[in-house]
Formats: C-alpha cells, structure tokens, sequence
C-alpha cells in the first residue's frame, strides 16, 4: 500500500497499465511534456515515449475520433478530454460512432477505449471549466460511465476501464484531486465496473451519492449522527452498469432514500435513480425519494458557494425524507 | 522583406529595427492615430500586470495575460469602425480599451462583483460588452468563428455594410469552426475578416504539433480567400493589412484570414508555468521584438514620443485602474436572485421552486472551495 491522491492514483493506474500492457496509449491536449494541466500524465512521456504519450492538436473531435481508429484497429487508446465542458465538440464522435460500433455492426467492429476526463465544480472554474455532464453519457447505450470518490477505486476502476472491451467515459471530480487522500494497492489492483461500494452503514436514510459528493455527505452523515439520524452512504462507482441490487437492498432496510449529486437537477443521473427507487422499492419507502443537485442553471461563478450542494444541503435533503 | 504588399508566405513587416518604416510602406497614420494606438498599447500592458498582480494576492481568482501581444489585436481591431463588430477570444484586452469601454465595466468583471455586466457568473476575462460591439467571449475555443461567419452572413441578408472581426490563437485553426466558419464565409462572401493571432503555442504545445502546414495563412485557400502573414509584434504592419481587409469586406469582396506572427511572453495564465515546457532562449529572442518597444522607436524618429508623455500615461493607467479596483473592491457580490434569472427570459416555474428552496437555508454560507487550476 502507497498513501497517494487521487490525482497520482490516476497517474499509477496509466503507468501500471502501461507498463502491463503496449497496446496502451495515452494522449490529449498537453498530456505530454508539461503532464497535463493538472499533471495527470505527469512522467508518462518520459518513461514510455512520445509515441505512447502525445499532445494532440486542440481538437478534442480528432482525440476522440482518432481514439476511436485507434482502437478499431486493436491498440488501447486512453484520450484525456482536459475538462468535461469541452468535451461537445466530440459529441457526435462518442454518442453516434463509440457507442454504436458493437450494435450496429453485429459485433464486428468494437470500441475498446477510455476517454478520461476531469469533471465538477468547487474550484472557482465558472461555466466552462465546472460542468458535471454525466447525463448525457448514462442516457446514451453503449457508453460506460465511471466516477471514482477515492484513490484507490480511482487506480482500481481505471484499470478497469482500461481493461473492458467497450467504451468507457471516466469522469474524474477534479474538486477532491488533491485532497482525497488515501492508502492505494501498489501495482495490479482491479476494481470490477458496476459494483457499487457501501462508504459507511446506518440504519435510517440511504444517500446515494458519487464523485466530489461523497465526502460532502460523509461530513452530513456526521452532522445528522449527532441528531440522532444513522446515514448509509452509498457511492455506485459505476453508473452504467449500476449496482441496483446494493442500492435497492439498502433503501429496504433503510425505507428513505436521497440522492446527492452536482448536475443540474433536471434529468440528472440523481433523477434516474430517485425513478428506479420509485420503481423497485415503492413497498419499502417511508417517505419521498429526494434529490439534492444543482440548480438548473448554467454554472455560475461567483455564486458557486451556493450552487454547488452543501453539508446544509444534504442535511435539508435527509430532512425532507422524513417531514414532508 | 522588401515587399510592400502582404502574402501568405513572410510575414509582412513595416517597422525596422531602428524605428524607422520601411520603403514606401508607411501608412502615414494621423499623429492623433499613432498616439493612440501607442496609449491603448501601453495602458493594456499596464492594465495586464495590474490584474496578474491581483491575481497573486488571492484578490480575483485568475487571469490571462496577453504580454507581447498588444499590437497584434490592438493594430488589427483599429482598423475596424466603432459600429464594426467583434468576436474575440480570451487574449485581446486591449480592444475593450481601444473601444473605450469604461474601466470599471473590466475590473468589475475580473471580482465578478455586483457591478459586473455578466453579473458574476463568469470567470475573469470572458467579458461582454454590448456598447463596444464585442461579444461575450466563451471559454471554448474557436466557437466564436462561425459566429462571425453568420454575422457576416446576416449583415448581407440584412443589406447592411457592418464588417466582423474574429480573433482566435493558433490552437484556434484545430478547432472544428475553424473549418466551418471559414467555409461558411467563403461560400457566402462574408465580410468578415478572421484574425488568428499566432503565438506560437497552445498552453503547453508547440505550433509544430498544431498543424503541419507551413503557414496558418496558406491554409485560407483551401476557404476560397486570401491569406495573410503578418509581422504581429508591428502594430503598422498588422494596423495596414488589416486595414485591407476590412474595405475587401466591407465592398462584398468576402473574408480573409490574417494570420499575425507574434509571441505569447507570459505564461498560458495565472495558473501556469510555461517554464516547464519552453526554452528561454527563445523567449529572449522575441523579447527583442517587444512591439510596444518597436512601435516607440517609431513614435520617437517622428517626434511624437517623449519620455514625459510615456510617464504621462503610466502614470495615468495606474491610478485609473487603481481607483477602479477599490470601487470594485467595496462592491458586494451579485444577488442571489441572479444566479437564477437570465436562464430565459422569465424564469419557469422549476426555476422560482429552485429559488424560494435556496433562498429557504439560513446559517452560514460554505465557502470550502479549491482553486482554479489552469
Ligand atoms: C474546446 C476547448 N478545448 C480545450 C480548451 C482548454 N484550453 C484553453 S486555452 C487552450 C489553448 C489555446 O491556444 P490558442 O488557441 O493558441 O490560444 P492562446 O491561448 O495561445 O491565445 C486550451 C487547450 C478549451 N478552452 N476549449
Ligand atoms: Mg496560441
């Protein structure tokens, strides 16, 4: 066990993989001699060469589509997208080309590659640079859709990732990239996708939450203990494939459920499993299934203090499960 | 570079080493003209190591220099009319003072302040000012070509004579509108003129592994419009070729694409470090270019330059920006209610839900935020 962030825990997965595996390559926009602008890929280039860590030009259409060649053609790609917010100009690449290549050539053709990218708010970065986008990719088949809250799920479902035969997006909360500390596996450590993981037990409320979230609803966990209110916390790690036995046995012991995520609230990845709850566990539920998310609007700058759910938020949120 | 005219090949220069204009090519500006230029230069370098200096006391949370830069969009955007319009990227901060948008509508947009036009809601220098005829300004890169391209398009439906000015840097010519705005406006003869300022690098990469023509400017054919390279660190030079291609579009003759050669002096921004992937020497080459130091020279043979002036309007910047800063200081931050409006027009009934939900928490605000990273 090394203690990393989950930034090098990023950094260890590619370089264990790498090093595993020649078929791997990593590229994107200043993942090369700089390491990336938050210094995922720092190293990389040294020790595996140009040709199997590049810049790329600023086209995140040509990342994408020639990740896409790429792995077509039997090699590994693993293309960074530098923020989710810029992710757009490669939405017809992922959403009618990787996500389909299986389906519509009977299996022919497959799309074995990851497309990393940092994602969420909480770091003063506005509009642009603050994004959590993961809807439109959960709402597309054929997509997997990763989102680690610690660095060893990160080293673990990365390799993963990177290990599955379809396409993988794996969204990285780039809010707790330095600050989620935590004891990794050193060399091969595998965290399988679409397994759920359960972050603390009680006997109350369930709170589903992913990503940056999590450690918010630790704390709100901690806070809503002391009113006498026991949290279960669950983080899914994968929202497609979802771990809908563990939430589902969980909301049955529990009987109230809240959803905690950053997005817009308006058919976010909460709302999907706020329905499958309503769905699968109506018989169990004592009071509503409540989402806490962002607000819809546009990601705002100067008020991100507000936007962006809080401890008071989460708290409110577990409240509403019981008076409503 | 004896030519007088500019291709797609050398970049066109006017400027010498000692000051003075090369043979027949001067374009004898008013002396009001070249004071100008000279002053918004100035005043942009001034104004750009106020804001980084800011930015390092923690006081507005990022920023974007455009050192080494200021001829190469101050020259190009003065060859516009005021009712011209522009489509700038994120490295042009001399156009705004060219434009003579107020200082305060810039320092407040920098705290994202209660005074801010775009009411706080984005980070510094995406500004938008509706007076000024430039654009609100988007992180993304290279969306704002196509804009102008249908800009351009509209002003023709419209029968109006308005000509668009886009700017982008060179990591702008990979983006997908590059391709289309160009293609778009040569196929519908807009009058737009396309300015890439090439700074040679993309944050960390290199022009080389940008693209593998040989110019920017050449690249305009493939559009079915003329291309020109040009001296960006010569105000004169870039001033005149730009210049061209504003009358091309304003007679219908349809786009160019002016490709300025310059040099990005500072780092990408206030998070960045380019020394960890450049080399110095290089930087100290183009060091000896300094445009406003060129442009000086210049001002100085024709004697339209001393030193007192130059203290004049240092002296000028900096206290203008220095009281603009305290205003923006004292002001508070934008209104909860903002952070729900300009969503549409009205707010939907979601959105009045959302806000009485918000506005329902009391204690304290939480304020745990990181920082910005690039
Ligand atoms: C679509 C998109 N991808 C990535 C980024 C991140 N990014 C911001 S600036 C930049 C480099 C831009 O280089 P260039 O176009 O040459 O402009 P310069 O910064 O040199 O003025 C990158 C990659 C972005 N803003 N938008
Ligand atoms: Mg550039």
């Amino acid at each position: 066990m090394t203690t990393m962030t989950l930034l090098e825990a990023v950094t260890d997965a590619l370089r264990t993989e790498m090093r595993n595996d020649d078929r791997v390559v990593v590229f994107g926009e200043d993942v090369g001699r700089k390491g990336g602008v938050f210094l995922a890929t720092q190293g990389l280039q040294d020790e595996f060469g140009a040709e199997r860590c590049f810049d790329t030009p600023l086209s995140e259409c040509g990342i994408v589509g020639t990740a896409i060649g790429m792995a077509l053609y039997g090699i590994r790609p693993v293309a960074e997208i530098q923020f989710l917010d810029f992710i757009y100009p490669a939405f017809d690449q992922i959403v009618s080309e990787a996500a389909k290549m299986r389906y519509r050539s009977g299996g022919e053709y497959t799309c074995p590659l990851v497309i990393r990218s940092p994602y969420g708010g909480g770091i003063r970065g506005g509009h642009y640079h603050s994004q959590s986008s993961e809807a439109y990719f959960c709402h597309t088949p054929g997509l997997k859709v990763v989102i680690p809250s610690t660095p060893a799920d990160t080293k673990g479902l990365l390799i993963a990732a990177i290990r599955d035969e379809d396409p993988v997006i794996f969204l990285e909360p780039k809010r707790i990239y330095r600050t989620a500390k935590g004891d990794v596996p050193e060399g091969e450590h595998v965290v399988p996708l679409g397994k759920g993981r359960v972050v603390r037990e009680g006997t109350d409320v369930t709170v589903v939450a992913y990503g940056a979230m999590v450690a918010i609803c630790e704390k709100a966990a901690d806070e809503a203990q002391k009113r006498g209110r026991s949290i279960e916390i669950i983080d899914p790690r994968t929202l497609v494939p979802l771990d809908e036995p563990l939430i589902l046995e969980s909301v049955k012991k529990t009987g109230r459920c809240v959803v905690v995520f950053e997005a817009p609230r308006t058919c976010s990845y909460g709302s999907e499993i706020a329905a499958i709850v309503a769905e699968k566990a109506i018989g169990h539920l004592e009071g509503p299934v409540v989402r806490v998310g962002g607000f819809d609007t546009p990601f705002p700058y100067s008020l991100e203090h507000l936007y962006m759910p809080d401890v008071r938020r989460v708290l409110l949120g577990i409240e509403k499960t019981f008076n409503w | 570079m004896n030519r007088t005219s500019a291709t797609a090949e050398e970049p066109f220069s006017i400027l010498e080493a000692d000051g003075k204009a090369g043979r027949d090519k001067d374009p004898n500006l008013t002396p009001e003209l070249l004071k100008r230029l000279y002053e918004v230069m100035v005043t942009t370098r001034v104004l750009d190591e106020r804001a980084l200096a800011l930015q390092r006391q923690g006081r507005i949370g990022f920023y974007l220099q455009a050192l080494g830069q200021e001829a190469s969009h101050v020259g190009a955007a003065a060859a516009l009319r005021d009712s011209d319009w522009l489509f700038p990227a994120y490295r042009q901060p001399g156009i705004p003072l060219l434009r003579r948008v107020p200082l305060d509508d810039i320092v407040n947009e920098w705290f994202g302040n209660d005074g801010d036009i775009c009411k706080g809601r984005q980070m510094p220098v995406h500004y938008s000012f509706r007076q000024a005829n430039f654009v609100s300004i988007s992180s993304p890169i290279g969306t704002q070509i196509s804009h102008a391209a249908g800009a351009g398009m509209a002003a023709r439906i419209r029968g109006d004579d308005t000509v668009f000015m886009a700017f982008f840097g060179d990591g702008g010519t990979s983006s997908n509108d590059f391709h289309c705005g160009l293609n778009f406006a040569g196929v519908f003869k807009a009058p737009v003129v396309f300015v890439c300022e090439n700074n040679q690098w993309a944050i960390s990469v290199p022009l080389a592994q940008q693209t593998a023509s040989a110019s920017i400017a050449i690249t305009a054919s493939s559009y079915g419009m003329p291309g020109v390279r040009v001296d960006g660190n010569d105000v004169l030079a870039v001033y005149r070729v730009c210049k061209e291609a504003v009358e091309r579009a304003r007679k219908g003759e349809g786009p160019t694409l002016v490709e300025t050669v310059t040099y990005r002096m500072a780092s990408h921004s206030s998070s960045d470090d380019a020394a960890r992937y450049r080399d110095a020497k290089i930087h100290d080459e183009w060091k000896e270019r300094d445009p406003i130091a060129r442009f000086q020279r210049y001002l100085h043979k024709k004697k339209l330059w001393t030193e007192d002036w130059e203290l004049e309007i240092h002296e000028r910047a900096r206290h203008e920006i220095h009281e603009a800063v305290k205003r923006a200081e004292a002001l508070p931050r934008p209104s909860l209610d903002s952070l729900f409006e300009g969503v549409f027009m009205n707010l939907t009934p979601q959105l009045v839900e959302q806000r009485a939900e918000l506005l329902a928490l009391k204690g304290p605000e939480s304020e745990e935020l990181g920082h910005f990273p690039l």
